[in-house]
């Protein structure tokens, strides 16, 4: 077993992942930029190095200065986390040179993943279903038309280097293809320096569900079940569970059966993710892998009793899968909810700051995967996720419920998180039926506009109201030298209302006179 | 103690009399004129537990850049104190839709561009500064309509919440 490995990221995995390390006595080594020296990893890790300034590329992207730390501090492997360098396979090869171990697969099976084109190809040879389409990039708009017209209008054209959404086009007529086609490709050349687009039938109203694979050096391959994470925005999840409302037994064994297959078939070790589109008549088609640990792994974990990043660097030290396919046992049910600094109030637009108060659930069925600390300055350099909350229950009814009650525990001032909307979410009709795709998250909130548009003087606000209004003289009486209660006892902030009833302010003013 | 106690929720904000006595035990409260029993504790740096008529509730305080939060529950008001005895906050209240109004940063970030120049017309919700955090653009729009008479936004400078970026009158 490794005696020291560095974490090559930050935030909630690199705390997970130090977690993980200390748990089987392995030490530490975290690095930061410059400006996340407090950040927790750094506070939690054993050892800790500087990388360099706050932009990824000039820090946490920089394979040369992470190998340097690794070598100077004796790290005889590298668990990469999510996102950052955990999908580079030069990296990886670069780990491999300088005699560190990656915990991941091999750069091959990577670069094999890492082309969507590519990666069809391989799974139309061993019979993996994908969805209808080119597999090889479009060389003229009119092979586009031709084949568009063969698998039937509304088609997707998609970048084979793609992911996030960018230089993908939905394209409902002819008419719109040959345009749609050059936008695609000039933005999937922008973004990832390739222009290469394909095209593929589009699913509508499909849902993304995943599936968790394991493999070890040693030809072992199993499947740990489905999530479901059609809960989406701006290509981005939100909300995942474990299991799928609509995977039953024999679903899921198939889709296990076809993930196991795609790994088999990429040569692929260590842990990794077949993501698939499932239509409405629940047809499934391959649609990429995720050649890493992902955010929602602890879905998985909770319902499977597994720990995948213990396992993670078991495979990675050689050992074999400690079990076989049979011994996978799925109990419960357990949901995810992805905490972002983002302003609910805004268009969920990023919100970094000072977290000036923050109080945390826990209890039954609560796990809490978290990066961030009260007093901690949100940076405003990197992905706005700060926490995860999992909430666990024999059933998904038990789950949701204690979701809620975590929810309504947990608080977070000073910058603005999206809190708010899991409970939104979690009270929905149509979620608490398992009615869900990828448009399910863009409806509910549009719908929640036409609510609010609506709104009549709520007389349970009302009171609350009062509440707020006692409490702020409390504050004021009992805590007069706190922050916000300036001039003694006098707080004077924002932007009140134009008016204040006159006859008040006379009565205010024979008071002060008196 | 005798308060003028503002409380905002949404778009409204009505205005509340409350008066707060020692009482033997927790404290005398009259709120609009109408007496509550009010008990209350600070149980850590702004979260305080209050009883009010044997209810039980938390409540969390928040400071931002412009105003000072309640929080109850997941409900939150934005609240403003005066002391009617103190001449310099009634100073303060006179910020109606007539004077300038400062537009101020909500989050720190980086300015990409400004959208109207010095001096422009602008309607209320118009877009005047884009600041960027966390790889997303954002949009700070004019809190009223008139002229924007002076944006002390540079892009590409940093800005911290509670900036000035510009003033409109």
């Amino acid at each position: 077993m490794f005696k020291k490995i560095l974490i090559a990221n930050r935030g909630e995995i690199a705390v997970r992942i130090i977690a993980a390390c200390r748990e089987m006595g392995i030490a530490t080594v975290a690095v930061y930029s410059d400006v996340d020296r407090a950040a927790l990893h750094v506070r939690k890790s054993d050892e800790a190095y500087s990388i360099g300034p706050a932009p990824a590329g000039e820090s946490y992207l920089r394979i040369d200065k992470i190998l340097d730390v690794a070598k100077r501090s004796g790290a005889e492997a590298i668990h990469p986390g999510y996102g950052f360098l955990s999908e580079n396979a030069k990296f990886a090869q670069a780990c491999a040179d300088a005699g560190v171990k990656f915990i991941g697969p091999t750069p091959h099976s990577m670069e094999m993943m890492g082309s969507k084109t590519r990666a069809r190809q391989e799974m139309e040879k061993t019979g993996v279903p994908v969805v209808p389409g080119t597999s090889r990039g479009l060389v003229s708009p009119e092979e586009g038309e031709e084949v568009a017209a063969r698998i039937g209008y509304p088609v997707m054209l998609k970048a084979a280097a793609g992911g996030g959404g960018k230089g993908m086009r939905l394209v409902h007529t002819r008419e719109e293809l040959r345009s749609a086609l050059e936008s695609a490709r000039s933005e999937a050349q922008r973004s990832f320096g390739d222009s290469e687009v394909y095209i593929e039938k589009a699913v509508v109203n499909p849902r993304h569900i995943e599936m968790q694979v394991l493999a070890d050096e040693h030809g072992n391959t199993v499947w740990l079940g489905e999530r479901e994470c059609s809960i989406q925005r701006r290509h981005q999840k939100v909300l995942e569970e474990a299991p799928s409302p609509i995977v039953d037994p024999d679903m899921r064994r198939r889709m296990g059966e076809v993930a196991v297959k795609v790994a088999q078939a990429a040569n692929y070790t260590n842990a990794g993710t077949v993501e698939f589109l499932v239509d409405t008549q629940k047809n499934f088609y391959f649609l990429e892998m995720n050649t890493r640990l992902q955010v929602e792994h602890p879905v998985t974990e909770l319902t499977t009793g597994l720990d995948l990043v213990h396992l993670q660097i078991r495979i990675a030290a050689g050992e074999k899968l400690p079990f076989t396919q049979s011994d996978v046992e799925m109990r419960g049910h357990a949901i995810e909810c992805r905490i972002y600094a983002e302003d609910p109030d805004n268009n969920y637009f990023p919100s970094p700051g000072k977290i000036t108060l923050l109080l945390e659930p826990s209890g039954p069925g609560i796990r809490r995967d978290s990066g961030m600390y009260e007093g901690w300055n949100v940076p405003m350099d990197y992905d706005p996720l700060l926490a995860k909350l999992i909430g666990y229950g024999t059933d998904r009814e038990q789950a949701i419920m204690r979701l809620e009650r975590a929810l309504g525990e947990y608080f977070v001032a000073g910058i603005k998180t999206n809190i708010s909307l899991f409970r939104r979410i979690l009270r929905d009709a149509d979620f608490q039926e398992g009615k869900l795709d990828t448009g399910y998250l863009d409806r509910l909130l549009a719908k929640g506009n036409q609510d609010e548009a609506s709104n009549a003087p709520d007389p349970q606000i009302e009171a609350l109201e009062m509440i707020a209004a006692i409490a702020a003289g409390m504050f004021a009486v009992l805590d007069p030298a706190a922050p916000g209660t300036r001039n003694g006892s006098v707080i004077a902030t924002g932007s009140g209302p134009a008016s204040v009833p006159t006859n008040w302010k006379q009565k205010g003013r024979s008071e002060a006179l008196r | 103690m005798v308060y003028e106690v503002i409380v905002r929720s949404g778009a409204g904000g009505k205005s509340h009399r409350l008066e707060l006595e020692r009482a033997a035990s927790g404290w005398a409260c009259r709120l609009d004129g109408r007496l509550v029993n009010v008990d209350a504790v600070i149980t850590r740096r702004d979260v305080l537990s209050l009883l009010v008529d044997g209810r039980t509730y938390e409540i969390k305080r928040e400071e931002t850049a412009t105003d000072l939060h309640m929080w109850v529950g997941a409900a939150c008001f934005a609240v403003e104190l005066r002391d009617p005895r103190s001449l310099r906050s009634r100073n303060k209240t006179g910020r109606d839709e007539k004077g300038p109004r400062k537009l101020l940063a909500p989050m720190p970030g980086r300015i990409v561009r400004l959208l109207v120049a010095e001096n422009s017309e602008v309607e209320a919700g118009q877009g005047i500064v884009v600041v960027e955090a966390m790889k997303m653009q954002n949009e700070i729009k004019s809190p009223k309509k008139g002229i924007v008479k002076k944006i002390s936004a540079t892009p590409g400078a940093a800005v911290n919440p509670g900036d000035v970026l510009a003033i409109v009158e």
